[in-house]
């Protein structure tokens, strides 16, 4: 990997093409209905700006490694919901629990919506949008609308039926932990959270399991001077899949956004993060550790991101490990714009993929564009396979080579763990980790 | 104990025959050193005797209490009781020392029908283990050898061969690559697991290392097989001589 600072010409071009004809968008909506009350002006407007750019096809440049068809399919194909094999990855820790199905807040099956320091409402429950929420809501998704289109994020905004609407004023004294869970076969579920964190604030949201047979989210989060916002999400092995998820983050000067997300097998899954880094001295780090098994149901993760670094003195990081077999497709596109005038830049960026046989693939795209000259940029790309220098270090010690394999598969995950920095939250993913491997979710 | 007999090896991927014929007997509770100049191939025997992968047996045998080592996984061969001390320990970020060397010990003692030892035990007795090696309760909290100083990865080679007990030790070169004090570290943790029950053999390029670790046997290796056998003094006579001499004599 070599510093490098290039100017490379945007490779990203918007939607290109002649617009996709009307009938496909039209059958995509055809099951869904504008949701009534709040924030109608929002949800027309992100409506407007989904029909001016259509949905995107095969020729589009930002889907050239991701087949779109299965998000634009006017309804999902029907899968099975697993039953519970195993204790919720956070059970035990104090936390504000809040459970959605399909989408869907339950009330009934979450906790009081009150927690010290927090606000906490449902978007379906919201009123007419006013208020902190109402300036908020499909904002930085519009923003994140350029230089890149991302129509499913506008769909999302448009139709999205619920979510949390959480403004953090104060610390709150334990993570807030949004569950999802399967309601129906067939659900296409979508929702969209709204998190401003206020001045000097910090918030840990958790976000564990799916929901809907298809799923689409929109987390919005705006980071105010000097607060820190943390997103840790597991999606675990037993949930057949097909999803997409945008988040997309506003930092401001000495603010923090740090996200992890693990992804164990799934079918097809892409995850955009769009951060914009608007005040100096932020930091925004972005990290995911995914297995995938190609086996039982075709695998193909895609995660793509696009940093822009829009002040002085700002870190960024993209730490992105994946774990292939049996003809799994792991896929990253992950962008850092440096605009001018943001001097004192450190950008960082790794994807790697740790193929454990020939079929599989890892397709990476990293890019730099930079327009201040006083900036510290790096970014490398690896696919590679088990080292056997290792495996049989390990063996010659009397560890079995199953179990070899799990220590090397935890040893490549590592740097993107290490981007989780509560040592108890990481712990336990670390456990649950070694049981998935052990249990031969990826061997 | 390790019987070694007209051993043929050869690299799995390109034709070239390394071990031509080794024939070694190590019985129980001796020190056996191979010297012998670069090329002749003593790693590639520590190596095969430890089960890695590319090398093909073509011809021999090599066992371990009367068990053939050569069909056995390294891990079955770890079991048996063979330890081979590598000449550059391996580097494993994200995996710790501690959690490492546990599952290693367990492993093997499961292999053996033995009970696993409980997280006290382990630590207690690691703990103890450590401190005479002066390795600190620091390093091995650390990913496996990962920032370790060249002599603290060879004291850590010599803590897993403590921990994991082994009947015949197999050290490759572990003096290269350490100073003076490092060197008395590793001998004295070596020198304090001899017993009548334990055997080692020392590949080495220098005799300085066994001043130290005294052998009873010396060979020299050249070219695939042992030419020459016999006691400590054959040491000093290559440090003072070199090979030339030995083997023209050999040839």
């Amino acid at each position: 990997m070599a510093d490098l600072a290039v100017r490379t010409k945007d490779q990203t071009p918007s939607i290109e093409g002649a617009p996709k004809p009307a009938g496909a968008l039209d059958a995509r909506l055809a099951a869904l209905n504008l949701p009534q009350g709040g924030f109608a002006a929002a949800r027309q407007d992100a409506a407007a700006r989904l029909r001016e750019m259509g949905l995107p096809g095969p020729r589009d440049e930002y889907w050239r490694y991701t087949d779109p068809r299965r998000f634009n399919a006017p309804a999902p194909a029907a899968l099975p919901i697993p039953q519970a094999d195993e204790t919720p990855l956070f059970d035990g820790l104090d936390k504000l629990t809040l459970v959605f199905v399909d989408g869907a807040f339950d009330k009934a099956a979450s906790d009081d919506l009150a927690l010290q320091g927090v606000e906490i409402a449902t978007l379906a429950q919201a009123d007419a949008g006013k208020g902190w929420a109402g300036d908020l809501y499909g904002v930085l998704e519009a923003r994140g609308q350029k230089p890149v289109k991302r129509p499913f994020a506008a769909l999302n905004t448009a139709y999205a039926r619920d979510g949390l609407l959480i403004r953090v004023t104060a610390t709150p004294a334990k993570p807030i932990h949004v569950v999802h869970r399967r309601g129906t076969t067939d659900a296409d579920a979508m929702w969209h959270h709204v998190i401003r964190i206020e001045r000097g604030a910090e918030l840990t949201l958790l976000e564990t399991g799916m929901s809907g047979a298809r799923s689409n989210s929109v987390i919005e989060v705006d980071v105010a001077e000097g607060g820190t916002f943390h997103h840790v999400a597991s999606k675990r092995a037993a949930d057949p899949r097909v999803g997409i998820g945008h988040i997309f983050a506003r930092v401001a000067a000495q603010a923090q956004f740090k996200s992890f997300a693990l992804s164990v097998n799934g079918t097809t899954m892409r995850n955009e993060t769009v951060i914009d880094i608007a005040g100096d001295d932020a930091v925004a780090h972005v990290a995911a550790a995914v297995l995938g098994d190609g086996e039982r149901a075709p695998f193909h993760h895609d995660d793509t991101v696009f940093i822009t670094h829009g002040a002085e003195r700002c870190e960024s990081r993209q730490v992105f490990k994946k774990v292939l077999k049996n003809g799994a497709t792991g896929v990253f596109q992950g962008k850092i714009l440096v605009r001018p005038g943001a001097q004192k830049t450190d950008g960082y960026q790794i994807s790697q993929a740790l193929l454990l046989d020939e079929r599989s693939q890892f397709l990476a795209k990293p890019e730099l564009e930079i327009y201040a000259d006083d900036v510290k940029c790096s970014h490398g790309s690896t696919t590679g396979a088990i080292d056997d220098e290792a495996l049989f270090y390990l063996r010659s010690r009397g560890v079995p080579r199953e179990r070899a394999i799990v220590f090397l598969v935890l040893s490549f995950l590592a740097d993107a763990l290490a981007e989780v920095e509560d040592d108890g939250i990481r712990d336990r993913i670390y456990e649950r980790l070694d049981v998935w491997l052990t249990l031969n979710a990826v061997q | 104990m390790l019987k070694i007999d007209n051993l043929h090896v050869k690299l799995e991927e390109e034709d070239k025959q390394i071990l031509k014929g080794l024939s070694l007997e190590v019985p129980a509770g001796q020190v056996h050193a191979i010297m012998g100049p670069n090329g002749s191939g003593k790693s590639t025997l520590s190596y095969v005797l430890s089960g890695r992968d590319g090398y093909d047996v073509t011809e021999g045998s090599a066992s371990l209490d009367g068990e053939s080592l050569l069909d056995m996984e390294p891990e079955e061969r770890a079991a048996a009781g063979l330890f081979l001390a590598f000449q550059y320990p391996v580097e494993i970020p994200g995996v710790g020392n501690m959690t490492f060397l546990r599952t290693a010990v367990n492993a093997q003692r499961k292999a053996r029908g033995q009970d696993e030892l409980s997280s006290g035990d382990f630590l207690k007795l690691v703990r103890a283990k450590a401190a005479e090696l002066q390795i600190s309760p620091d390093m091995l909290k650390r990913p496996v050898n990962v920032g370790f100083s060249g002599g603290e990865k060879k004291r850590n080679e010599i803590l897993q061969m403590a921990m994991l007990e082994p009947r015949m030790c197999i050290m490759d070169e572990t003096d290269s690559g350490l100073d003076v004090d490092a060197m008395r570290l590793v001998s004295d943790g070596v020198n304090a697991l001899r017993s009548p029950d334990r055997s080692f053999l020392v590949i080495t390029h220098y005799q300085r290392l066994l001043n130290h670790i005294q052998p009873d046997v010396v060979h020299i290796m050249a070219d695939g097989r042992i030419v020459k056998s016999g006691g400590p003094e054959l040491a000093l006579q290559v440090e003072q001589e070199g090979y030339g001499d030995l083997l023209s004599e050999a040839r």
